[in-house]
């Protein structure tokens, strides 16, 4: 019981807005502790641990190029570029990213995609672009149309991976069942991915027509 | 053999860059972050696991401190605009060239042997393609852009300040994880589900476990630490061993009620705080609230998919 520590401290410092950072490792220290383990051996599983899972890392070899682009003015020309379009509005960039997103991600295609490499530059700059077409937009109307852009390229992957048979979950699955002595094929799960990926495009889609008609009745800022 | 070791050494010669801009500009705290990331990057692997800890508690205790937040101004906007404007859509090329680069890389590394020796290690050839990408498409950039050497670090760095802590915390998270693991947490969560929950009805069950995976995954930040876990205690004993449930639905739909948890969590900082971060959001859980519905919706429709069809053998 006492090790459920952690989770409350993590609970009540993101409630209580401390530090995110400073919470996690708070909270990793903590858990350690009431599972007996004195502070020293603490110190050193987290700084295993966290060099352990330095891969999640590399992501960030990314940020100069991205900087570089945009001095060199990409998302003004993502802007640019939706203007050209006709009858282009923030949900049908979403929506359009959406279902590419989640059909590559079915294919295993999962790099097409991400928050700093495609969302930052491209993704919100076009959903912004096509609000803007209609009259400046306010400090928190702007905000909600980047949550949203970079809510599309989070449920376009989630709910499209799972329908690839090599994508890591299925590989777990399969795994843990095997343990169990159950066995089950990767095509076998990967089919049953499929109706809940439609339920989620559906969904979202919805959502984003949505957006589009409170984008509409907005009054210029 | 080029491995995971090397694609590190970049990562943390470009954080030590940083962090050289930043002492430059003597913003010291920012300066001792970014640089005690760059040593954990740089040779993390020789380091005493001790030396590592004490680190990350550095990096910690100067988040908390606080870093530097004015990020140097960027090149006005008539700069960016003509700039955009001369380049035109060639612009996308070096963005676009990144994912495609590291597809190819995923396919065509593993195949690529010299002197029967395999050139890079097959096992991680999706990271280390996102970093050939990562470097082809700056190469590409430089190129359209006439840019110096020294542009790219330096706009690197702007991001990462607009960034912040944000950038370390889905690695303290996933340490946080192994933590847990180590600990039984997740055990000792779920035996507390399992016994105060009544599962005496079939649909009852499908819905606990559904629900379960999501609020586990909220708490976890991980739905592959919740699946285990769930489908130990309320999975396989109640909806399959009970019941008599088909386990590949309960799974695949199982993991997915977990994805909806993923969706409204700031455990799962990668796909949440992070994005608010590079988005330069006010509100650090805005992408969480644009999410918010579809997850629940989503969650709901899981649990009555499953409902449906699990039983029907």
């Amino acid at each position: 019981m006492l090790v459920l520590i952690g989770i409350a401290i993590v609970v009540a410092g993101f409630a209580m807005r401390f530090n995110p950072l400073a919470t996690v490792v708070a909270a990793a220290i903590a858990t350690g502790l009431a599972a007996g383990i004195d502070f020293p051996g603490v110190v050193a599983m987290l700084g295993k641990a966290f060099v352990e899972n330095r891969f999640i890392a590399v992501a960030w070899l990314v940020l100069p190029v991205i900087g570089l682009l945009e001095r060199g003015g990409i998302r003004e020309r993502a802007r640019a570029l939706v203007l050209g379009l006709k009858g282009a509005t923030t949900g049908r960039v979403l929506i359009a990213y959406l279902l590419v997103r989640q059909l590559a991600a079915a294919l295993g295609l999962t790099a097409l995609g991400g928050h700093v490499q495609m969302v930052r530059p491209v993704v919100a700059p076009l959903a912004e672009g096509a609000a803007e077409a209609r009259g400046p937009l306010d400090r928190e109307t702007r905000d909600n149309i980047r949550a949203h852009s970079a809510a599309v390229d989070n449920i376009g992957v989630f709910f499209g991976e799972d329908i690839f048979v090599a994508v890591g979950s299925i590989l777990l699955i399969k795994g843990f069942l095997e343990q169990s002595g159950i066995n089950v094929t990767p095509p076998q799960l990967a089919l049953w991915a499929i109706p809940t990926a439609v339920i989620a495009f559906a969904i979202h889609t919805a959502r984003l027509l949505f957006l589009d008609r409170r984008l509409s009745r907005r009054t210029p800022a | 053999m080029i491995g995971l070791e090397a694609v590190y050494v970049l990562a943390g010669l470009m954080f030590l860059a940083f962090s050289a801009l930043q002492a430059q500009d003597r913003s010291w705290s920012s300066a001792s972050f970014w640089g005690c990331f760059a040593v954990l990057m740089l040779v993390g692997s020789w380091l005493p696991h001790l030396a590592s800890g004490i680190l990350v508690l550095l990096l910690a205790l100067l988040a908390m401190l606080g870093l530097n937040t004015k990020p140097p101004a960027v090149p006005d906007d008539a700069a960016r605009r003509s700039s955009a404007a001369s380049v035109g859509n060639r612009l996308f090329i070096p963005a676009l060239s990144i994912p495609f680069v590291t597809l190819i890389g995923t396919f065509l590394l593993p195949a690529l042997k010299v002197g029967g020796v395999y050139a890079f290690d097959p096992k991680q050839a999706t990271l280390i393609s996102l970093a050939i990408g990562a470097i082809v498409g700056l190469l590409l950039a430089m190129w359209m852009l006439h840019s110096r050497p020294s542009t790219p670090l330096a706009e690197g760095r702007r991001l990462i300040d607009a960034i912040g802590w944000a950038a370390v915390l889905p690695q303290a998270l996933a340490s946080l994880g192994g933590i847990f693991a180590a600990a039984g947490v997740g055990k000792v969560v779920a035996s507390l589900a399992v016994e105060h929950i009544p599962m005496s009805e079939p649909i009852a069950a499908v819905a606990v476990y559904t629900s379960g995976m999501a609020l586990f995954t909220v708490a976890m930040g991980n739905a592959f630490a919740a699946f285990p876990v769930m489908t130990a205690g309320i999975g396989l004993p109640i909806i399959i061993g009970k019941f008599h449930g088909d386990p590949v639905i309960m799974s695949a739909v199982g993991m997915l009620s977990g994805f909806c948890g993923t969706l409204v969590t700031p455990m799962a900082a990668n796909f949440n705080i992070v994005p608010a971060a590079v988005l330069e959001l006010q509100d650090r859980n805005g992408v969480i609230r644009a999410q918010a519905l579809t997850a629940l919706l989503l969650l709901l429709a899981n649990t009555a998919v499953m409902a449906l069809f699990v039983y029907r053998r």
